[in-house]
């Protein structure tokens, strides 16, 4: 602990940040199925009703609705809070829970939950949901621990081949230890592959250089390449750029674990590392049609905003 | 007071604190207990290295021997914090290395150590002994060979789980010939092959040595000769454990195993083989720690192993043990107090293994000391939290991840709200708790209300609005540390609790609704906090007050603003506020 006392307190000091013109407006349960859009005055206070009952959530829409309630912060609302009622209706309530219809969770009876616990697909309530794969820092996972699956030598070389479209039979396309994830990378017209560590990166913009930097002075050594695109650096390479987006003459792509080809940057970075099994920079008139990474709207869409 | 006790007595007396907050209580008492206190403290722990400047701890205790520092917030962990946000610990190390020239011990967790700091540590410190990095980044092995170069002392090297650029497996070899201090070694975060030879030398000449954990890299072969090395070992972690079967090599470690007659803690086992296990068995019987997190065994074979450990307290597994395996370590493992189920394919549409809630329901009701949990699942009802929060009140730490945002009960499609609640309502000793799930400002209400003891809380896709987050800053009085993810939460909720900010260490609100305004008002009222906006759209000034900053971190401080700041993160202070008027 550090070195600071902790106060004993029986109730927050509030401090009175924002001028008391108005009441701070809530609605508390009840309120959003009886009067919706009411904005009669009332101080907060922590409702307790039933746990269970005129709660049910079957989307999030409730939630909605109740934001709108909320005036912008820089108009004037106070803000006051009523002591805590006992926790005795709390009790109550849950007693109530307790006699209702919930089934009784034990290990004896275990054996009646066999069949519901088959685990329900998702499909249904996916669509309101938010993927799991498109939101950074989510599951709550350390790196380390993400990669087991790939570096499992039980996985078949062949599936790596099949899916990859490597040409050499055996070779491995991703290499993956804690601390690295080398990924192969080819370039059109550049004989020679080079490997890049995708956990030097933490972005698209960052790989995009990196990959900039892998062939910058190779391409230099090959003919035949147009000026679209291509900014003349000083150092006698000409750079790279305009990988991400379509935009420049070339485009990076990758390969994921199913084996399909996908443009760069379409979903989170950190769902790319986990599914990229090999990269490629195309030229970008030759692109034909890629399917695109499908899972970014979904968070973007239902996030609580 | 005419005849107190002599300084020397008060100093006696003190020596027998050793808990911070006994120390901090006994240095209010009076100004001389004061004095005397901090002149005599010798450990000291920063929970957050940003909350106080080195100098000011240098000034207040003067001969302190251990420090613990923390620096980036927890969500760090999941790349949540963008690359370059702070936690330098060379200004740490500078000013110590000037003022303590006799400290012993530095424990870093989530801090950016350079080389640089390594190697100043290695050369300042002439009785140097413990050095534990936890989650730091920043290094690589060459500050790795200054300690050992320099370190003559030392006794404990302990990487955890860093990110260390490995440019040479020879660090090793810089521990002199005649250094044979070692107690403690792990470097199981190492991603290169080390120099073996050295490695087994260092081994052979340090009898002390209790504490052995490898990295990946070190082959199952070798580990015979490094376990007859050390047979005095109480924790050792293997490499890969992994390799064509051969009957020597399985002789030769079950041999080597049996000959440890102190080893009680396991770890390392990566890409597992199942027909090695069966070498450990010898040690199991005594055997109170497994970490198989890295051990992609199928459940058979880990209950045959499990079921051998009838001493197990701590567990660490992946969900490959499945709700079977589970029941088996509920009958058979007694003692266990710890129990973490890691996912082995987290980003699987579909379950790739049959691990439930009913698993862990087993556990809960199976294993009486059980009081720290962290279990991924993907699926949850109210009637299992219910039933786990009945049959263990003595939970301490329980994690939650329901793998999918938002999960109902899978039963009834309810909010997980009353599930939860019976966890807080039962587990009266409660210090720390994960949600996820679909869940309501109802939860938060009963975590208010229930919560006491309650001192870090992660929240994630959860609540309504404001109202979740005022019970819990309002309700949870011992709340200390608060971690949010996308969440509705934004200004109000934070602006009426702001002085509860002060009583605690730390706030993360990422992917909230808290607008830049509110940031500022914030800061305003409360000079005593760090308000820090973190966001990699460019400044919040050109836009909108209203507009949501992207992630905020706001943490109680004596050092006012730091100046150690990257473009991405903007401390509101008094200059951001004028314009608000």
């Amino acid at each position: 602990m550090e070195g600071y006392s902790r106060k004993d307190e029986e109730c927050p000091q509030l401090l009175d940040l924002i001028p008391k013109e108005k009441e701070w407006f809530t609605i508390s349960a009840q309120e959003k199925q009886t009067s919706h859009g009411s904005s009669e005055e009332k101080q907060l206070e922590l409702r307790l009703g039933p746990p269970i009952g005129d709660w049910t959530i079957k989307n999030n829409h409730v939630s909605r609705e109740s934001f709108d309630y909320f005036f912008p912060w820089t108009s004037s609302s106070g803000y006051q809070v009523q002591s805590q009622q006992p926790t005795t209706p709390f009790l109550q309530a849950h007693d109530q829970v307790k006699e209702s219809s919930q089934p009784n969770y034990t290990v004896a009876e275990k054996k009646t939950f066999s069949a519901a616990n088959t685990a329900l697909p998702n499909s249904s309530s996916a669509q309101k949901r938010i993927a799991p794969t498109s939101v950074v820092g989510w599951p709550p996972i350390r790196s380390f621990r993400k990669n087991l699956a790939n570096g499992n030598s039980s996985k078949p070389v062949s599936e790596l081949q099949n899916a990859a479209g490597s040409r050499i039979s055996g070779e491995k396309a991703i290499e993956n230890t804690p601390q690295s994830l080398l990924v192969k990378i080819n370039m059109d017209g550049v004989p020679i592959g080079r490997k890049v560590n995708l956990k030097e990166h933490d972005s698209y913009e960052n790989l995009s250089s990196a990959v900039d930097e892998l062939f910058r002075d190779l391409l230099a050594a090959q003919s035949n390449f147009s000026a679209g695109g291509i900014k003349n650096e000083e150092d006698g390479g000409k750079a790279i750029t305009g990988l991400l987006g379509g935009r420049g003459e070339y485009t990076l792509v990758y390969e994921d674990n199913e084996g399909d080809r996908m443009l760069i940057g379409d979903v989170p970075w950190h769902m790319f590392v986990s599914s990229v099994k090999r990269l490629r920079v195309l030229k970008s008139s030759e692109l034909p049609t890629l399917c695109r990474g499908g899972k970014t709207e979904s968070f973007l869409e239902t996030s609580p905003k | 007071m005419a005849y107190s006790f002599p300084e020397e007595v008060l100093e006696y007396v003190f020596a027998f604190l050793s808990y911070d907050k006994d120390r901090n209580a006994v240095s209010l008492v009076c100004k001389s207990w004061y004095e005397i206190e901090r002149c005599c403290r010798r450990r000291i722990f920063i929970g957050n290295c940003y909350a106080v400047s080195p100098q000011i701890v240098i000034r207040r205790f003067p001969e302190v021997r251990a420090v613990k520092i923390k620096g980036k917030p927890h969500f760090a962990d999941f790349n949540l914090v963008p690359e370059g946000w702070g936690a330098y610990v060379y200004p740490w190390i500078s000013a110590m290395a000037r003022s303590y020239p006799w400290l012993e011990e530095i424990k870093l967790k989530r801090m950016v150590v350079t080389d640089e700091s390594l190697e100043l540590i290695s050369k300042s410190f002439k009785n140097f002994k413990i050095l534990v990095l936890s989650s730091c980044e920043g290094f690589t092995t060459d500050g790795l060979a200054s300690i050992a170069a320099n370190c003559r002392n030392l006794r404990e090297l302990d990487l955890g789980e860093s990110e260390v650029e490995d440019l040479s497996g020879h660090w090793l070899s810089h521990f002199p010939d005649n250094f044979t201090s070692l107690v403690s070694l792990n470097m199981s975060c190492l991603g290169s092959e080390v120099s073996f030879s050295a490695l087994e030398r260092l081994v052979l000449r340090c009898p002390n040595l209790r504490t052995l954990r490898l990295n990946r890299a070190v082959p199952v072969e070798k580990l015979p000769s490094l376990l007859r090395g050390a047979p005095k070992l109480v924790e050792f972690g293997t490499g890969a454990y992994s390799a064509e079967i051969q009957t020597d090599i399985f002789s030769n470690l079950v041999e080597a195993f049996s000959g440890c007659k102190q080893l009680k803690r396991l770890s390392g086992f990566w890409d597992a083989v199942p027909a090695y296990l069966p070498a450990m068995y010898c040690v199991c019987s005594r055997i109170t720690s497994l970490n198989l997190s890295y051990a992609t065994v199928q459940s058979p074979d880990l209950v045959e192993l499990i079921s051998q450990c009838p001493n197990l307290k701590c567990l660490w597994v992946l969900d490959h043990i499945e709700d079977a395996g589970l029941k088996v370590l509920s009958s058979y493992c007694k003692d266990l107090q710890e129990l973490r189920v890691f996912p082995s394919d987290p980003y699987g549409a579909e379950p790739n293994v049959s691990l439930t809630e009913e698993g862990l329901v087993t556990v809960s009701a199976g294993c009486p000391k059980l009081q720290s949990v962290l279990y991924f699942c993907r699926q949850m009802s109210n009637a299992a939290l219910i039933t786990i929060a009945r049959n263990r009140p003595n939970l301490i730490r329980f994690r939650l991840c329901i793998i999918d945002p938002q999960a109902p009960d899978y039963l009834t499609l309810d909010p997980l709200d009353t599930g939860f609640g019976a966890i807080v309502e039962h587990c009266k000793e409660l210090r720390r708790l994960s949600l996820s799930g679909l869940l309501t400002d109802r939860v938060f209400e009963y975590i208010g209300t229930h919560a006491k003891k309650l001192e870090m809380l992660s929240i994630a896709f959860a609540g309504d609005s404001d109202l979740g987050l005022h019970h819990v800053l309002s309700g949870c009085e011992s709340l200390r540390k608060l971690e949010i993810m996308d969440c509705p939460f934004g200004d109000k909720a934070l602006l009426a609790n702001a002085a509860k900010l002060e009583t605690m260490r730390s706030l993360w609100m990422s992917s909230c609704s808290v607008s830049y305004g509110a940031c500022k008002l914030l800061a305003q009222k409360m000079p005593k906090l760090n308000v820090e906006v973190i966001d990699e759209r460019g400044h919040p000034d050109l836009r909108p007050e209203t507009c949501p900053v992207e992630k905020l971190y706001i943490y109680r401080t004596v050092s006012g603003p730091r100046v150690d700041k990257p473009d991405f993160v903007w401390t509101m202070d008094e200059d951001a506020v004028l314009r608000l008027s």
